[in-house]
This record gives structure tokens, sequence and C-alpha cells, in this order.
């Protein structure tokens, strides 16, 4: 593939996402795509897969040439295989086999052929089940492993992944990982590779292209090379290079006396509709946990085993089927009854929740309203809410943001905003336990710094943190105590708090 | 060698599949779906309750080995059977025929509404979409475009959870103002719309990305018709021929407009 003085707009922007771009890929090279977020990686993977374009998926204009096997990419569209970041919008079918079969179908491929290209790919991932297995009835991991079958089955010249572990627990991370160094080491597939947690693929690829925000590449060669003259510039960019793994300042824990008590807590799962629907299951049983002021609790486990679930209830926001939710300390003070029974507006007051996906949360129209929405309701005078507001936002670099409509805002400003709106409801500035999903969920290392930080200034100001994560570098700097919710139960583990490692083998965050 | 993989593929990998009980999950949807549409039109100029009683005794012995269970028949027949009963009670109070011309509408509503019912719960989404496809020639990418929405149905219904947790964690809750309601509802439907916009979008690019709509595709699955789907389209039409005769033999009945 060949690009030459290539560049993109969106349409509807002024600046270029990517401008002046050089670039050949030999057939066989395993490359990877490194840049600041923003840079425009995504983009110029959707164009190499030919989704850009005038009629296609994504409108914009294009300047220079850009060309596969010597042909416009546009016109050579699934010749090339793409992998993005979440398995659950690239899953077309309901049975594994059929989703698989869908990309040659649509290549025109003879049906007599199909099954044996399905059965083939399936294989080469190590898919563990049939090709009749439903689709929806698979883990992260798993879907992922699916998902690549399916580019695979294609027969494509140029295999593009698009962080295709990011939405991933370790262990489902750990799979498509292993699946794709297989498939490097058995194939001659060529391969463009975008992914934030660089220290978990460089030993995958043998060159590493830099890319700058709305210009070109900036740097290219063999990955020791290129880390050993631009990792700190990478670095300070917000890029997760190798050795350089973010080292925030955190006061120390406190400790304090029990906030929240979870007595025998059960959760079941919602019901659903249809011919042999599942039956409702439970997700976890009999959890017994306490939230203590001034400490961070961590919940651990893999992906689907009742994190999230457990969260909800922690936070008052879903009621149990068994067991019940207490407060303890101060809390019991303000209202004696079960978290789940309290009127939202007093719970949002003391217990403050941040969501996986933070546009789940915004409920007006403006970053500012955004913010001042939960003081004002809290019965705070204009003036003092405005200050309140303009140090929240001066705090979490939304400043310049104020007037902006928070679902136009980036990933990192997304996380920044819901995790200030969580702050912004507690009478004293701030909730007395905030519960926190995923909080460092695809962020670059300034946003992770930051937060981290600020978390670590909360919970010095003595208040509770709890948070689902399977961040290694989070767990490791700010989690005072380890709750492993796996298999319907939930243990609590030894937290041992040691210095970061510097293999990064864990390294934290992504975009 | 790949003819028996084609059928193999044919069936999702769920447990209790087969069997009496899953007789009319087995069918071609294509001919579930004329079969229902037939007994539905043919019930059309007949209001009174003896065709349609006849029509309704024939679909409830289906229902049996539909592999419909007790909740879902419940949730989904619910609405329709409050609607033959209020259909029914109109009928009675305001209607020219009393209590038989109530009665009448009552049954021909749910004897319409039934099979149509048992035809769309007792389909797999992928192979009515192939029997619509191969059988009725409905376009592919409606079709297509229709399966893959299906799919994101329980996201959807997750969303939904997660967003009426995520106004209670930001303090808002209608409590018993019937206004609030309205107000809090219309603003959680927003942010599902939005959230679902950009969920379609994304699915979207990935079929792009797969190659859809770049030429003529080509079919893995078979839609196959077999003795079977015969025999219920002839049962169908076999039981709206008896229920006519009997009615006009039992002199009930009663044509639209007579």
């Amino acid at each position: 593939m060949e690009l030459s003085g290539w560049g993109w707009r969106h349409s509807g922007r002024e600046e270029y996402a990517l401008r002046g771009v050089d670039l050949a890929i030999e057939p066989g090279e395993r490359v990877l795509l490194l840049g600041a977020s923003g840079a425009g990686k995504s983009t110029l993977l959707h164009s190499l897969a030919g989704l850009t374009g005038q009629d296609a998926a994504i409108s914009g204009d294009q300047e220079g040439t850009l060309l596969v096997d010597g042909r416009p990419a546009d016109r050579g569209r699934g010749a090339v295989g793409l992998v993005s970041q979440d398995p659950e919008t690239q899953l077309v079918m309901a049975r594994a086999g059929d989703d698989v079969a869908f990309g040659p179908e649509n290549l025109g491929v003879d049906p007599d052929l199909i099954w044996p290209r399905v059965h083939g790919a399936l294989a080469a991932v190590g898919f563990p089940y049939g090709p009749r297995h439903s689709t929806g009835a698979l883990s992260g991991g798993e879907k992922q492993r699916l998902v690549i079958a399916g580019a695979l089955a294609m027969r494509p010249r140029l295999l593009l992944l698009d962080e295709p572990t990011a939405n991933l627990d370790p262990a489902g991370a750990e799979l498509v990982r292993g699946v794709l160094a297989r498939l490097l080491a058995e194939t001659e597939a060529t391969l463009v590779l975008v992914e934030h947690r660089v220290a978990d693929v460089v030993d995958l690829v043998d060159r590493v292209v830099v890319v700058e925000p709305g210009g070109g590449v900036i740097a290219d060669g063999d990955p020791a090379t290129v880390f050993a003259g631009y990792g700190r510039a990478l670095a300070e960019q917000g890029v997760w290079v190798p050795g350089r793994e973010p080292e925030p300042e955190l006061p120390p824990a406190p400790g304090g006396g029990a906030l929240l008590e979870a007595e025998g807590v059960a959760a079941r799962t919602p019901f659903q509709l249809g011919v042999r629907s599942a039956p409702r299951r439970v997700v976890v049983e009999g959890v017994d946990a306490t939230v203590n002021a001034g400490t961070a609790t961590a919940l651990t486990g893999p992906n689907g085993a009742g994190k999230s679930t457990l969260l909800t209830l922690l936070a008052g926001l879903s009621r149990p089927h068994r067991g019940q939710v207490l407060p303890r300390g101060p809390l019991a003070g303000v209202d004696r009854r079960p978290l789940a029974r309290w009127p939202a507006r007093r719970l949002a007051g003391h217990v403050g929740t941040v969501f996986q996906h933070a546009e789940d949360q915004f409920v007006t129209a403006t970053v500012r309203d955004e913010l001042r929405f939960a003081p004002l309701r809290a019965g705070m005078g204009r003036a003092e809410a405005d200050a309140w507001v303009d140090e929240l936002m001066e705090r979490l670099r939304l400043t310049r943001l104020a007037d902006v409509h928070p679902y136009t805002l980036s990933g990192g400003e997304k996380r920044r905003l819901s995790v200030a709106t969580a702050l912004s409801s507690g009478p004293a500035h701030a909730p007395d336990v905030l519960v926190l999903d995923e909080p460092t969920f695809g962020q670059d290392t300034r946003t992770w710094t930051e937060l981290v930080e600020l978390l670590g200034a909360l919970r010095a100001e003595g208040r509770a943190l709890v948070m689902a994560t399977h961040d290694g570098l989070l767990l490791r700097h700010l989690a005072d105590a380890r709750l492993r919710v796996a298999e319907g139960r939930a243990v609590y583990e030894p937290a041992e708090r040691t210095a970061p490692a510097r293999t990064g083998e864990e390294g934290g965050g992504r975009e | 060698m790949s003819e028996w993989r084609t059928t193999d593929a044919l069936t999702l990998d769920v447990p209790g599949r087969g069997g009496a009980r899953y007789w009319l999950v087995g069918l071609n949807p294509a001919a579930k779906l004329l079969a229902a549409l037939l007994l539905g039109l043919g019930l059309v100029p007949a209001v009174d309750a003896v065709t349609g009683g006849v029509v309704l005794a024939g679909a409830l012995v289906l229902l049996p080995f539909s592999g419909i269970d007790r909740r879902t028949l419940f949730v989904l027949g619910g609405p329709f059977l409050l609607m033959g009963l209020s259909s029914g009670l109109v009928n009675y109070l305001y209607g020219e025929h009393g209590a038989e011309g109530a009665l009448g509408a009552a049954v021909r509503l749910l004897a319409i509404a039934l099979p149509g019912l048992l035809a769309a719960v007792s389909s797999d989404p992928t192979e009515m979409s192939d029997a619509l496809v191969q059988r009725l020639r409905v376009p592919e990418r409606p079709a297509m475009g229709v399966l893959a929405a299906l799919r994101l149905i329980p996201l959807l219904a997750d969303q939904w959870r997660t967003i009426t947790l995520a106004r209670r964690a930001r303090g808002l809750e209608a409590g018993s103002n019937p206004a609030r309601v309205v107000t809090l509802f219309s603003g959680r439907l927003f942010a599902l719309l939005v959230r679902s916009i950009r969920t379609g979008t994304l699915l979207a690019t990935a079929m792009d990305a797969r190659a859809f709509g770049t030429g003529p595709r080509t079919r893995a699955r078979r839609s196959r018709w077999r003795g079977a789907d015969t025999l219920l389209l002839a049962g169908a039409a076999l039981l709206l021929v008896a229920a006519y005769a009997l009615s006009s033999r039992l002199g009930t009945l009663v044509l639209l407009f007579s």
C-alpha cells in the first residue's frame, strides 16, 4: 500500500485530521501506528479499508493519493480486513458461523466454498464453539476472536486492527493477542495495528510509524529506534510508551470508618422475552462488603462476572434481589433506610457514580449546565454555584469547553466531565462515596494521571472510593482493598501495593 | 461435502431444539408467514363468532407446538387479549348486533392476531430473513438491515437500563408527579436515541468493511421448503374452508357489510 501527500478532512470540519502523509508499506510488513489521541490513526485505518470517500460510510474531503495493491482503496473494499475496538458493534448475525460467512457472501464466494472457509477461519482463531453457537452468548474476548475470524474468512491481503483489545478484560485481551501472534507467525499477512498499550504488542510488529495530529508521519522505523528517538515526545503527548508509565504523586490513604455495608447481597440478570430465552440468572450472591471512608476499594474480576452489577447495588442505584446495602456512620445519620430506597436527590448528594459510558449520565446541553445542575438542585445560590463550577472546570481542564455540548467532547474530555459531574453534587463540594466503573478506560497518560491524582486527593479528604477496574497500574497505585468478583461470588484479596513494575506488562489505560 | 454443513448451520445451537414441542419452530418461516396471512385475510369478510372461533381453535391447537413459554405468551399475547375484550365490549355497548356481534368481533380479532403472533415468535430471525429473501423474493438490503438491527435489541435494552440508573445517580427521579414522569421519560428516550444512532452507525461501518453492498451476494444458507411446510399451508387453507362451511351450515355466518 502506498500513500503520497495524503490528507483527510471530515465533512463539516475546518482542520484536516491528517495531512501530507507519505507512507509505503510492503507486503508482509507488520506496522504499529502511533500518535497522540486525535492524531487521526483510526481515520487512516478506515481509509485503508475503503470506508472513506464521497459515497462511503464516512464522508469528507480527501487530498493526495492512497493506493492499496495499486488501486484506490475505496474501489478495493473487501480486499482489506478491518477489526475495530468494540466487538459488539461488529457482529452482524445471530450465529457464529453465519457471521463469519457474512463477508464471503458479500464478496460473492460460491456457497459450496463458504463453509470450508468459515470452519478454517474459526479454527485459525481457536474459536471454542461450533458454528451454530449464538453470538450473543459469547464473552468479549470470544466475540473479538469471532470478529477476527470474520475478517480472515474474506482472505484479505491486508489486515487492519484498530485497538482490537481495548474493550476486553486482561484475559480476553490475552486471548486475542495469542491469536494474533499465531496468525502472524503462520501466515504472510500484512498488518497495520493501532494500539495504545504499546508494551503488549511491541513484540508483534517490526516497524513503528508515528503520526501527528493534522500532520503527517513524524517518525518511522524499527521499534527500538523509534522509541529511543521519540519515546519522550510520545510519552509527553499521552502515548503509553513502554518504560515511561506515568508516576502519579498520591497522598497516603487516611482510612476511616464504614460508610456503606452490603449484607448478603444478590443480583439477577434482567428478564428477556422470546422463545427459549434464557431464564433470569443470579449474577452475584451472598456478597458481604464494607466501604470505608478514606479508602479506595477496587472490584476486580473478568468481564461479565458482575462487577458493574455489584457497583450499581453499592451505589444504591438498583435494588438487590436479596440482602441489602445499608448506610453506616455519618451516612446512617442522613437516612437509615437501605440505600436503594433513598430518594434520588438525596442519594446524588452523598453517593456519586461515574458510568463507564460517560454520555449515559449527561442530562443538559452544555458543559457548564452539566456541572451547575446538581449544585443548583441542592439549593446552592447562583453565584456560589458558578464559582464552584468554575473551580471544577479549571481543575479538570474543561474551562475552554464551558459552552460546548457534552456529546461533542472527545473521549478524554467526556471522562473528565463525567467525573466532574459526580463531584459537583455533594454539599461539601463532593459526595461522601464516589463509585466509578472503569474510570481510566481508554484514557491517554495525561488524563490518566490527572484522574488518579484527583482520586488520590479525594481519598485524602476522607472520601470513600469504589471502582470496578482491570487497569493494573491503577490497582497498584490506588487500590487499598481488592474485592474480586468471579463465578457469582465476591471475595476480598490482599492488596499488595508495590512500586509499579517497569515492564508495563499490565500497562494501564487505553485510549 | 458442504451439503450437510449448509443444513447444519441452519439451526441455532440451543438445547431443547427438536421434538413435538418445537414442531412449529422447525418449519420454514415463509410457510408460517403465508399461513398466517392466508388465515388473517380469509377472516376479514366474516364477522361471526363461529367462523372466527374455528380458526382460533385451530391456531390454539398449534400453540403447544410453538415452543413459546408462558411468560412470553402472556407478555406478547396479553395486549391482543385486551384488545379483543375491549373491541367486544365496545361492540356490545354501541354495536347493532348485541351480544352475538360483540362475541364475533372479539373472537375475530384474536383469530386474526394469534396465527401472526405464532409465526413471528416461533421463527428464528436469521431463518426468517433467509426465507423472506429466498422464498418470498424480498429485496436483500432491507432484509439484512432488519436482521442486523434485531441483533442490537438486547444491546438497546441494556443501554436503556443503564440510562435509567444514570438518571437516578444524577438525582433525577420522577416520583409521583405525572408531568415529571413525562419530561424525564422523554429525556431518557433522547439519550437512548443518541446512543442507538451511534451504535447503528458503527455497525453499518463494520458491515461496509466486510464488503456489504459491493456487488451481488451469494447465500451461505439455503432456505428449504419441506413437505411439512406445504402441509401447514394446506392445513391453513383447509381450516379456513372448514370454518366457512361450518358457519354457513349452522346458519351463523355473517358477512361484513351485510
